[in-house]
């Protein structure tokens, strides 16, 4: 049965193939950011472990640390294995641009306004 | 691969009809906007656990001492077993995307069984997932609340005063008679002598259990360990009710019910994810298998489920960050 859903032309190939010698180039890829993964994780559990978590400056250092090692993992998996690193420039904006700008406006009105329900209001009658 | 076939079009011919812009079928460029969406779904209510968490002025209970039991095993191992957890979900992952990759050279043996391993991790996720939850919700050792003021002094000579309602964390072997105790069974016995405090459980096997250990929040954050003195008057000042593992109405591991609630919702709508996501994998495994894909000519649909199971992965790499480990 021919499908008339999928547009099989020369604009994106719903075939993309690639050849034996090309596969062991990704698959080797695959396999690097495997150990990478896994290899953070390992290390953000040992800092976790090894650490104090008194109110010091260290502290908030590892946090940050934390916060960085887990941008990284997110960033090779979505650039590598959901492969939006190879999609064109237009399609990784329209994916990550709206994403960035609805979050981080979240996190700055949590951070800045959200705190508003603590104060005394009774001020401001 | 895909988006390469016409990178050298000029841009107006690109946009000007009768090609695609974005390089890209509809389906897979609506499950990209399907998971922008859930995205933001999981950032709303990570945003909002921080937030919880900022905003609560009581101590908040931290990963390490919450999760630090494997099957099976006595003793601790803080937050192995969600790294454990969290390594089988990226291999599971690798094997997606290693199916992903055999499909790119139409190698239909290949894509079964990679999509095979890929189901058996989700499967093995799930089951880990199941076995922490009845963890969490049975418990550790219990904890109970300070009926009066307490001031301690620890090892390295700082002193605590500890206010009312302060929760103290029990130890295992303790607390599992101590529930027993609290439920106003008859059996068991309350003995406190020169300042050891046992209890005893009569019937076919008499169980006896002495309180070695008392843990509270402050002591956690700098593991210190408390004296026998104070152990009997953390336990003299007690109230009258304990809590025992976590339900949506109290939990033994802080004064806090956000905590526990955050914990099953996140950890539950991310688990619901994978469930529905091995369901997903699982058709598109069948349809891989009966040949569907070898008469379409391409494996499209195991990108786009491919999609969504990296996602999953990618939700519980934050998940790990910032329920389990700051």
């Amino acid at each position: 049965m021919e499908r008339d859903d999928l547009i099989v032309n020369d604009s994106y190939p719903l075939n993309a193939h690639h050849s034996e010698e090309e596969g062991v180039k990704i698959r080797k890829n695959i396999i690097f950011v495997t150990v990478l993964l896994t290899v953070i994780t390992a290390v953000e559990v040992a800092m976790g472990v090894i650490f104090k978590r008194d109110e010091t400056f260290s502290w908030e250092m590892i946090k940050w640390t934390f916060v960085t090692l887990t941008l990284v993992k997110a960033g090779y998996i979505v650039m590598s294995f959901m492969h939006l690193g190879e999609e064109r420039s237009v399609m990784k904006k329209t994916i990550l641009i709206p994403y960035l700008v609805f979050i981080v406006y979240l996190v700055f009105i949590a951070i800045t306004e959200g705190f508003g329900h603590l104060y005394n209001l009774t001020n401001f009658h | 691969m895909s988006g390469h076939s016409n990178d050298n079009v000029s841009s107006e011919e690109l946009w000007g009809g009768g090609r695609s812009p974005y390089g890209i079928s509809y389906g897979k460029m609506y499950m990209w906007f399907f998971l922008v969406s859930d995205a933001l779904t999981f950032s709303g209510l990570l945003t909002a656990y921080g937030f919880s968490r900022a905003a609560s002025e009581d101590a908040w209970p931290i990963g390490e001492q919450v999760f630090r039991a494997l099957p099976g095993l006595e003793g601790q191992y803080p937050l192995v077993y969600v790294a454990l957890m969290t390594f089988i979900l990226i291999v599971s992952s690798v094997t997606m995307v290693l199916a992903v990759e055999a499909g790119h050279r139409n190698d239909k043996r290949g894509v079964v069984r990679w999509m095979l391993a890929t189901i058996i991790g989700g499967v093995f996720f799930l089951g880990s997932q199941a076995w922490e939850w009845s963890h969490f919700i049975h418990g550790g050792g219990g904890s109970f609340l300070l009926a009066t003021e307490v001031t301690i002094t620890a090892d390295n000579g700082k002193e605590y005063v500890l206010p009312v309602g302060e929760p103290i964390f029990m130890d295992h072997h303790f607390g599992e008679i101590a529930e027993a105790y609290s439920n106003g069974d008859a059996s068991v016995n309350l003995h406190e002598h020169h300042g050891h405090v046992t209890l005893t459980q009569y019937g076919e096997h008499t169980h006896e259990a002495e309180l070695h250990q008392l843990t509270i929040h402050k002591y956690i954050e700098d593991e210190q360990v408390i004296s026998g003195d104070d152990i009997y008057a953390l336990w003299e000042a007690r109230s009258e009710s304990f809590t025992f593992g976590a339900n949506m109405h109290e939990n033994e591991y802080a004064t806090q019910q956000s905590y526990a609630n955050f914990f099953f919702f996140i950890t539950g709508f991310h688990g619901f994810h994978v469930f529905s996501g091995v369901v997903i994998n699982f058709i598109i495994f069948i349809m891989a298998y009966r040949g569907v894909f070898e008469r379409r000519k391409h494996y499209e649909m195991v990108e786009k489920v491919g999609l969504y199971w990296h996602f999953i992965d990618l939700v519980w790499v934050f998940v790990f960050t910032f329920y389990y480990l700051i």
